[in-house]
């Protein structure tokens, strides 16, 4: 293919999967939780319901889009743009199929770590600049659970890397060819899980917007397409943390018959499902259970896992 | 690549000197944290990516995310902007500005003696950055953990909560008094 357009096809095609993925997960989450929970969800609009995202979407794009007089305007509007390219940048390192990456840094893991942290700042600017308590308490929750659960999250990935030799998720893949990192990196599969839950803002540790106690935490006076934005943010998110899994620990497009970009797809799907039904099974922990889970049992869970694997490797 | 770097570092340029003039914390925060990120870049152009990711992750998203809690804790309002206002006055200014236009000029005149060469030159992958940290500099590594585990250890001292002063500062708001 040209030098040129090849990349370009490729950005598209990553743009449009990601995209198309996060609107369909709206319906998804909708109608599955409605399944789990013996009810039928959105089910009216177009068959099985699937226009009702549209229909929702419709409805955003005409709403009034209101920034409150007390707000730090200039933050009030970057805060929600801020989680949206960062999450979407990660995925220019995902490799979806041999060659099918936007860009092969050698860094590729490094990169996502650089990106989550900096998508932090978004839910703790949009918690101070709505200059409201609730957010503001929204905002501070987020800024110490996820600055806590980032510090494990990366100290689990390194059993990963010591293992496959390298930062770059292409490398990640190929050295799964024998077996998938899930089956010796168990305890490192396990604690990247939970701290995806935490950096994905999934409940059960959605606690930055708890709506049975801050309203609605950090966004609470966003409207109409910011509050969209962050609505759609977190789809993509947990999209980002689904395909990230899959690459690390179920051996991304590997796979027999099928060809690889489908098992990709499929394998990101189960975990997408896995983490809908756990919004469906699971509560919501008080805040400092969720800190005190955080540094007192998966930091050194996390510290362990890294100790044994480095054993293991130089034994061996 | 020399064009990359130039913007970058025009970018960190402009943004610490508005991290100086600005008022309010947070904003000034902003711009901390948008310098930071271009000298992540500036790092990434002159060929050590590592060193660039290890910059974003560090200090743009650990330690600034670390400034930008304490200051939404403290939760100043418009009489901290008002303060800031009274204490940035031109006076204050000329010390400072007198010092740095002699680094300045001091810099200039280096630039304009050696040429101007960039230095680094080839790429630094994170293999040989592990390789010189744990080999050659594996001593200081040492050290510096050591320092940084004394540091945490304090930490844990100072903010430990003590029960037994606790409850008895509840008895005796009660009327209790609990020695004997």
């Amino acid at each position: 293919m040209n030098e040129i357009l090849r990349p370009i096809v490729i950005m598209v095609v990553v743009l449009a999967y990601v995209l198309t993925v996060a609107t369909a997960l709206i319906w998804v989450e909708r109608r599955l939780l409605a399944l789990f929970q013996e009810r039928l969800g959105p089910n009216r609009r177009g068959p099985f319901g699937l226009l009702q995202v549209v229909a929702d979407m419709i409805k955003l794009f005409f709403k009034e889009d209101w920034i409150p007089p007390f707000a730090d305007h200039p933050v009030f509007v970057i805060a929600p743009a801020l989680i949206f390219i960062t999450t979407l940048l990660s995925f220019s390192v995902i490799a979806f199929v041999p060659g099918f990456v936007v860009a092969d840094l050698n860094i590729g893991l490094l990169f996502i770590l650089a990106m989550s942290s900096i998508g932090v700042y978004s839910v703790v600017l949009a918690g101070w600049a709505s200059n409201n308590k609730y957010s503001l308490l929204g905002g501070m929750r987020a800024a110490a659970q996820m600055l806590s659960y980032e510090v494990f999250m990366g100290l689990s990935l390194m059993g990963v890397v010591m293992i496959a030799g390298s930062f770059n998720l292409t490398a990640i893949v190929e050295a799964q060819r024998r077996v998938w990192f899930c089956i010796p990196q168990c305890a490192g599969f396990l604690i990247f899980l939970i701290a995806g839950f935490a950096e994905a803002r999934r409940i059960p540790f959605d606690l930055p917007e708890a709506e049975s106690e801050l309203v609605a935490g950090y966004h609470t006076e966003y409207s109409g397409m910011k509050f969209a934005v962050f609505f759609f943010g977190e789809y993509i998110g947990l999209t980002l943390f689904s395909s990230l899994m899959v690459t690390l620990f179920f051996g991304g497009w590997l796979g027999p018959l099928l060809p690889g970009a489908l098992w990709f797809v499929l394998k990101t799907f189960v975990l997408i499902c896995f983490f809908i039904l756990a919004r469906g099974a699971l509560p919501r922990p008080r805040y400092d259970q969720l800190m005190s889970l955080g540094w007192k049992l998966m930091l050194p869970l996390a510290l362990l896992n890294l100790l044994i694997t480095g054993a293991v490797l130089l034994a061996v | 690549m020399n064009t990359v770097f130039y913007i970058s570092a025009a970018v960190a340029i402009l943004s610490t000197a508005m991290v100086i003039s600005r008022l309010n914390a947070i904003h000034a925060l902003l711009y901390m944290i948008v310098s930071l990120l271009a000298v992540a870049m500036i790092f990434f152009v002159m060929g050590a990516p590592f060193i660039a990711a290890l910059e974003v992750i560090v200090y743009a998203g650990a330690i600034m995310v670390l400034f930008v809690f304490a200051m939404m804790m403290l939760n100043l309002g418009q009489e901290a902007v008002e303060r800031e206002r009274n204490w940035l006055s031109p006076a204050s200014w000329a010390g400072p500005v007198t010092l740095v236009a002699v680094l300045f000029a001091e810099f200039i005149w280096i630039v304009s003696r050696t040429g101007g060469s960039l230095p680094g030159g080839g790429g630094l992958g994170p293999k040989q950055v592990g390789i010189a940290l744990l080999g050659q500099y594996l001593v200081g590594v040492e050290l510096a953990s050591m320092l940084l585990l004394a540091g945490l250890v304090g930490a844990y001292h100072i903010g430990r909560r003590m029960p037994r002063t606790g409850e008895e500062n509840e008895a005796s708001r009660a009327g209790i008094s609990i020695k004997q």
